[in-house]
């Protein structure tokens, strides 16, 4: 598997307004995505997560670090990202906002294919296909069937899952390589989750779409997700297979969010105390450790680590590792520099094989 | 719901996109009528206006132009309402009712073109100033704040001296000295529809800020726009009044305002000739108010935090 | 058996629109002793959120109810409005969704917790209320001191707590929560639900949770009620309706959240197709049936009842005609 998008110690800064301090959103990033892999970003809300799939997009420019696609690094001239746009593509939380209540379903889905005069250029490429026909297909790919039937439809008169529908159905319609899904269910009823998540799946199958899914929804990643990244105040904590990170939690933080998912009934809940955490105040040593049960249970100590988690910086995880974990009871090899050792994913990725597009 | 929308494209599907489109965007506009036909006084306000531009319109027919002319004049000097003047006669004997009928013409010429070039000042400067942030947007809204804090009466003064007293200059002066306050608004609105997600939607799909601007904000603003406007004209109706009793009006024209102004100066008050003030100050007043209500139920009807009440 | 604190009787409720009357809860009975937890799960349309409304009395005015709903023995459905108002707050209360909207936020959160306090009881002193604002935060965990903050200072699941200070500020005895935690993290939503089923044990005050999601339901309720199209389709004790659930539409509803590690739902999400009916054209018998994989033939003509079903048939109610069939396991 090649990697398609990529970020290599990925900072992005957000000056503070009045004398606050500058908040460390995304605080030291290596994360790569491959051709037709879906990748699950896991964390609470204020732990970056949102920033680094915003810059991952381009919509953030990063304030060290880069973002890169298809081993180029991102440029952010208005060309550039016009072209960029038209492989990477963004679903939002909330369908019913991302949609323009005045526009029908057809001029919503046509959007992207006008900005970008898809139809034009598909002409000059000699090839005939209409923007009706563009619509069509991107509506039938989203799964609204037949899509004659929803084209001037308004977003009010839709469900909340033909929405989101709609919402895919645009993105679909510019023919992007990677979507970038923000918690794309967690606004709908439980009953269509599970059919838009079938939607994603389906697509990384038909299209080779890689999907970088935005979640605090761990049930989610398991559903879908091939490998999942665990995000903690701005930096990757815990990265691995879906199988690895969920099946053999190592990190104290992941352990804890996996065991309040209300399903994990069999797992005595460690309910984290503390506040949010806050990107302008980072702590020292271990990000974690304010929270962590590990240090607050006499693990850490037992371990003769306590020292090193409240006063040793943790090094960023590299992306080409396999399963690894930011965590001092966890000691792996420091890294270096980025992209010094490739180790073949296929050996710890187990998910079933997928057809490439191009 | 669901169903429903099903059905009218089941129902429409021999016709073409376009066609179907413009049939929705009519239902759209009857249901928007439905909504303001309730309101009372808003449907009254209509009929007011609605008399008033029969009136503008159908001028020469109601009344002949020759009884503006000051040498063609006929009746008595400042004569009292009578059965062949029946709103009595001026200083030069013209008829006072003609002045009325004629007058009302430039009155809402006046009122009409100064809201349009306000409406279109205000809405570009507004959307922009709202669109773009940083420098460009912050530039826009203090000049917006600085015309807003000149005092409009000195403002419109110096201008109408300086560009000379004709109707389209007045028109102007008037529409160069309102348009802050549509400005603010719409300012406003596009700030809150910038925060929408569809434009961060619009964003990743590669729109650029024209697209953005005239398919996400302009169409979002447009039925504040159109609320306001009525609002301004009444505005504009009562500064061209105010500008022209000032002796700052279109001295070959005869509008309520100049009415009003020669009524004053030749002592209509002192005189007791109350038909020649009254009238002209009955009309402004009612057409000031009809534009202001209708302003209001259209406000109601197109801004939601207004309708749940 | 002491008196249950809510006791609803075939409660229905209809609103009248412009395009007609619209049934949203047809026939629903349900009760809370004190000290018991129960949720009421479904998806958006299903009438849960009217049956909240409906303890409270807070539905539009266009709304018509009819059955019998009573809180601590007196009928709210036919109750004065001047004996609705202690009735609100003082003897139940209600925990809203967007907690993120509700708050004033030119107030500090002490003098809005403080405010249904002093308007039910005007002798509650400035320092009396202002302790019992400490314990209240206290007792939903955020500190003393956070009185004097204003709601921009606090996350989201702090102001989620903060509006169930507000709930207890008057001892009720019975809080209706509706989507408490939807626009919550896994861990805010788990720190939440901590402190609400921690309030139930130890003030022994009646909880009817609502939500879409039937797995907070499960770890957080004695029992569940699963509404569909205006009505219950089953209710149980919850650990069972989540693991065993009989009905093919709380099957579904408990197969949307994955157990993780679960080998059956990897890749392999479930859904359910299809959208809720709309109440002002319900399919003829079970309303569920366009939806349902188990459907026959009879389903589109018997409207099936809710009846003890399952093995555990003394606390189970279904209402499936095949409810004795091994339904739930086969998805």
């Amino acid at each position: 598997m090649s990697r398609l998008l990529s970020t290599r110690s990925l900072q992005v800064t957000f000056v503070g307004a009045r004398g606050r301090r500058d908040a460390k959103a995304v605080d030291g990033v290596d994360i790569d995505i491959g051709e037709g892999e879906i990748l699950a970003l896991v964390g609470e809300s204020g732990c970056g997560k949102t920033t680094l799939a915003r810059t991952m997009l381009g919509l953030e420019r990063p304030s060290a670090g880069l973002v890169s696609y298809g081993g180029q690094p991102l440029r952010y001239s208005v060309r550039a990202l016009r072209a960029y746009r038209r492989r990477v593509q963004l679903i939002l939380q909330d369908p019913t906002g991302a949609l323009n209540p005045r526009q029908t379903v057809y001029e919503s889905v046509a959007e992207g294919l006008r900005i970008h005069r898809l139809v034009e250029r598909a002409r000059k490429a000699g090839q005939r296909s209409s923007e009706t026909e563009l619509v069509a297909r991107a509506l039938g790919r989203a799964g609204l069937r037949p899509p004659e039937r929803f084209f001037l439809s308004y977003p009010h008169e839709l469900s909340g899952g033909q929405r989101q529908r709609v919402v895919i159905a645009g993105a679909l319609a510019l023919e992007p390589e990677v979507l970038v899904a923000d918690e794309p269910v967690s606004s709908l009823d439980a009953s269509i989750r599970g059919e838009i998540l079938a939607l994603l799946l389906r697509l990384r199958e038909e299209l080779g779409l890689s999907v970088l899914v935005v979640t605090h929804d761990l049930g989610l990643a398991w559903n879908i997700a091939d490998r999942i990244a665990v995000m903690y105040l701005g930096r990757i904590v815990e990265v691995g297979s879906t199988e690895e990170v969920l099946g053999a939690p190592q990190h104290p933080y992941t352990r804890a969010l996996l065991s309040v998912v209300p399903e994990m009934d069999q797992l005595a809940p460690i309910v984290l105390r503390g506040e949010t955490p806050d990107p302008a105040r980072i702590p020292s040593g271990c990000r974690f450790h304010p929270r962590c049960p590990a240090l607050l249970d006499g693990t850490a100590a037992a371990a003769g680590i306590s020292a090193d988690c409240v006063g040793k910086a943790l090094p960023v995880l590299a992306a080409e590792a396999g399963h690894a974990v930011a965590c001092w009871l966890h000691p792996v090899e420091p890294t270096v520099a980025a992209g010094t050792a490739e180790v073949d994913q296929s050996e710890t990725a187990t998910r079933p094989a997928v057809p490439f597009s191009g | 719901m669901t169903t429903e929308a099903g059905q009218t494209a089941q129902t429409v599907q021999a016709l073409s996109p376009r066609r179907v489109t413009w049939l929705r965007r009519r239902d759209a506009a009857v249901r928007s009528w439905k909504s303001f036909a309730r309101h009372r006084i808003g449907v009254a306000g209509l009929v007011v206006l609605v008399l008033f531009a029969l009136m503008a319109v159908f001028a020469p027919l109601l009344a002949n132009s020759n009884g503006l002319e000051v040498t063609k004049a006929t009746g008595p000097v400042m004569g009292a309402p009578s059965s062949h003047y029946w709103l009595g006669t001026d200083e030069s004997g013209r008829s006072v009712l003609t002045l009325l009928i004629w007058g009302s013409r430039v009155s809402l010429f006046v009122g009409l073109f100064a809201t349009l070039i306000s409406v279109v000042i205000g809405t570009l400067i507004g959307i922009s100033s709202g669109h773009f942030g940083g420098r460009i947007g912050g530039l826009l809204f203090r000049l917006t704040e600085w015309f807003l804090v000149i005092p409009f009466l000195p403002l419109a003064l110096v201008l109408a001296s300086l560009l000379g007293a004709s109707l389209v200059n007045i028109a102007f002066v008037i529409g160069i000295t309102s348009w802050p306050g549509t400005a603010l608004l719409i300012r406003s609105q596009t700030l809150s529809i910038e925060a929408r997600p569809y434009m961060e939607r619009a964003r990743v799909l590669g729109a650029g800020n024209w697209h953005q601007m005239t398919r996400h904000v302009l169409p979002n603003v447009m039925p504040m726009v159109f609320a306001n406007t009525t609002l301004t004209v009444a505005g504009a109706i009562l500064a061209e009044t105010t500008l022209s009793f000032l002796g700052l009006g279109d001295p070959t024209r005869v509008s309520w305002g100049t009415m009003l102004d020669s009524a004053f100066s030749n002592g209509a008050m002192s005189l007791g000739a109350w038909w020649y003030l009254i009238p002209p100050g009955v009309c402004v007043v009612l057409v000031v108010l009809s534009f202001t209500v209708v302003g209001q139920a259209l406000e109601e009807i197109f801004n939601p935090r207004l309708r749940q009440r | 058996m002491t008196e249950p604190l809510l006791d609803i009787r075939d409660l229905h409720v209809t609103y009248r629109t412009l395009g007609g009357s619209v049934p949203a809860v047809r026939g629903v009975s349900l009760s809370i002793q004190p000290g018991e937890s129960v949720g009421v799960a479904g998806e958006s349309g299903c009438g849960k959120s009217t049956v909240a409304s409906t303890i409270l009395r807070l539905q539009p005015r266009t709304a018509k109810v009819e059955g019998e709903v009573h809180v601590l023995g007196k009928d709210v459905v036919r109750m004065r409005w001047g004996r609705l108002r202690v009735l609100r707050w003082a003897e139940a209360s209600m925990i809203f969704q967007g907690a993120l909207h509700s708050l004033n936020p030119v107030q500090r959160i002490g003098d809005q917790i403080a405010e249904p306090m002093r308007l039910h009881d005007a002798t509650v002193g400035k320092v009396a209320a202002a302790r019992r604002v400490g314990e209240l935060l206290e007792q939903v965990g955020l500190s003393a001191a956070r009185a004097r903050s204003y709601p921009h200072q606090l996350s989201g699941g702090q102001k989620q707590r903060v509006m169930i200070a507000m709930a207890l500020a008057c001892n009720p005895s019975l809080v209706v929560a509706d989507e408490p935690t939807t626009a919550l993290d896994v861990m805010v939503q788990a720190q939440v639900l901590d402190v609400m089923t921690g309030l139930v044990r130890e003030l022994g005050i009646g909880l009817l949770l609502i939500s879409h999601d039937l797995s907070v339901l499960s770890s957080t309720c004695d029992r569940v009620a699963v509404m569909y199209a205006g009505r219950v389709v089953e209710s149980a004790n919850a650990g069972r309706i989540f693991d065993d659930p009989q009905h093919p539409y709380s099957a579904a509803l408990a197969a949307a959240f994955p157990r993780v590690g679960d080998p059956k739902s990897r890749y392999s999400p479930a859904g359910l197709a299809g959208d809720p009916p709309d109440p002002q054209r319900l399919p003829t018998g079970c309303t569920f049936h366009p939806r349902c994989h188990w459907a026959i033939e009879d389903c589109s003509r018997i409207d099936p009842r809710l009846e003890p079903a399952g093995t555990d048939r003394t606390d189970r109610m279904v209402a499936c005609i095949r409810a004795g069939e091994t339904v739930g396991e086969a998805t």
